[in-house]
């Protein structure tokens, strides 16, 4: 194609066309891929502070159990999750929270006040109260929740993914 | 080197140039902006494809997780503000853009010998198109969109005779339920764009095999 010096009106539209092309692929297309891996990178980790009540109702010296739910949300999906832990209140104000959550396999573990311990029924794990391991197979102490004692109310720290 | 050696070696086995001259380099007589509607629909509909198909990613069509499912995207997703407002607005628009492309093919006489099939299968787009704006406005599951539905149906049901089984089978039963948005749901992006896709080809072969008519001259 012979054509005289300088853009032709040919060349400018093609290259017009090609640059606005490109502008709108790229204003749409970007988008697209932060719209698509958007629940990969927004990965939610929540922590909160559960409050579990006053200290004062749970007794000192034996473990007491506590309620509380977590909801977890996937997308538009909510799912409420209900959790029980252990409250073993000490002297002056010490307290332990335990999770009920067998070490070994996951199956609830129980407070048995007359052997004093806490039994789990999958296995027959045995944990003292304060979660050590006493016999059975579990591999570690019952897991412990960090606490904090805001105006003579009980908070356990709960780290959900 | 691509256009050296690969470029020629794919043009002699795939006849590139012959579509790019065919598709693009036609001659066409002189026109005015006018002309470029039906272009610019075209490009609303590829729009709305990217846009439709992305929304599918994360929208659920059931009555439960509809309406949810669009706060997620509006609210959480990246951008989905963004997509779906590109699909609300846009389908808007396609369907100004289709109307104003019909007006200006009806008022210029364009539908005349030998373009008859053109405009013919260009009616059954513009019919289509807003069989995808009706079907469409259900999808968000809200208030608004329920009850237009409702009102839309019943409009269908009034027919004569066989009203009410027309309104039927739209609905999937005698009242709007999920059933209802699942068929809308698959009418939206299954049925009607295959139609759409389809009548787009043999539309553009008719308007690239019989040429654009020219814009009539006042002795016409």
């Amino acid at each position: 194609m012979a054509e005289p010096r300088g853009i032709s009106r040919r060349a400018f539209t093609t290259r017009a066309m090609a640059f606005v092309g490109t502008i709108i692929g790229t204003v749409v297309g970007i988008p697209i891929i932060g719209y698509l891996v958007s629940p990969a990178v927004k990965a939610s980790t929540t922590e909160t502070w559960i409050p579990l009540g006053a200290l004062s109702k749970y007794p000192v010296g034996t473990p007491t159990q506590s309620n509380f739910t977590l909801t977890q949300v996937n997308g538009w999906e909510k799912t409420v999750n209900s959790y029980s832990v252990y409250v073993l209140r000490g002297s002056n104000d010490s307290v332990e929270v335990l999770s009920n959550v067998c070490t070994h396999l996951g199956c609830r573990v129980t407070w048995h006040t007359k052997a004093d311990e806490y039994i789990c029924p999958c296995h027959d794990g045995r944990f003292s109260p304060t979660g050590k391991v006493i016999s059975g197979p579990p591999p570690h102490p019952l897991t412990t929740y960090e606490t904090k004692l805001d105006n003579g109310n009980l908070f356990i720290h709960v780290l959900e993914s | 080197m691509i256009t050296n050696k690969v470029f020629p070696w794919l043009d002699e086995r795939l006849g590139l140039k012959t579509i790019y001259k065919t598709i693009l380099d036609r001659n066409v007589p002189k026109v005015n902006w006018w002309f470029t509607l039906g272009s610019a629909t075209l490009f609303l509909f590829v729009l709305q494809v990217v846009t439709g198909i992305m929304l599918t990613v994360y929208y659920v069509p059931s009555p439960s997780t509809a309406y949810d499912s669009i706060q997620y995207i509006m609210n959480d997703v990246t951008m989905g503000w963004l997509i779906r407002g590109i699909h609300h607005w846009g389908a808007t628009l396609m369907v100004i853009t289709v109307f104003i492309h019909m007006l200006r093919v009806f008022y210029y006489g364009a539908y005349k010998y030998p373009r008859e099939l053109t405009w013919v299968t260009g009616v059954l787009l513009l019919l289509f198109t807003l069989g995808m704006g009706f079907t469409g406005y259900l999808l968000p599951w809200d208030q608004k969109a329920y009850w237009a539905t409702t009102v839309g149906t019943s409009i269908a049901g009034s027919v004569p005779l066989i009203g009410d089984f027309i309104m039927r089978v739209l609905r999937g039963g005698s009242d709007l339920s999920g059933v209802t948005l699942a068929r809308f749901f698959s009418a939206h992006i299954w049925m009607f764009p295959i139609l759409i896709m389809g009548l787009i080809g043999v539309h553009l072969y008719l308007v690239i095999r019989l040429g654009i008519s020219s814009v009539p001259a006042k002795t016409d």
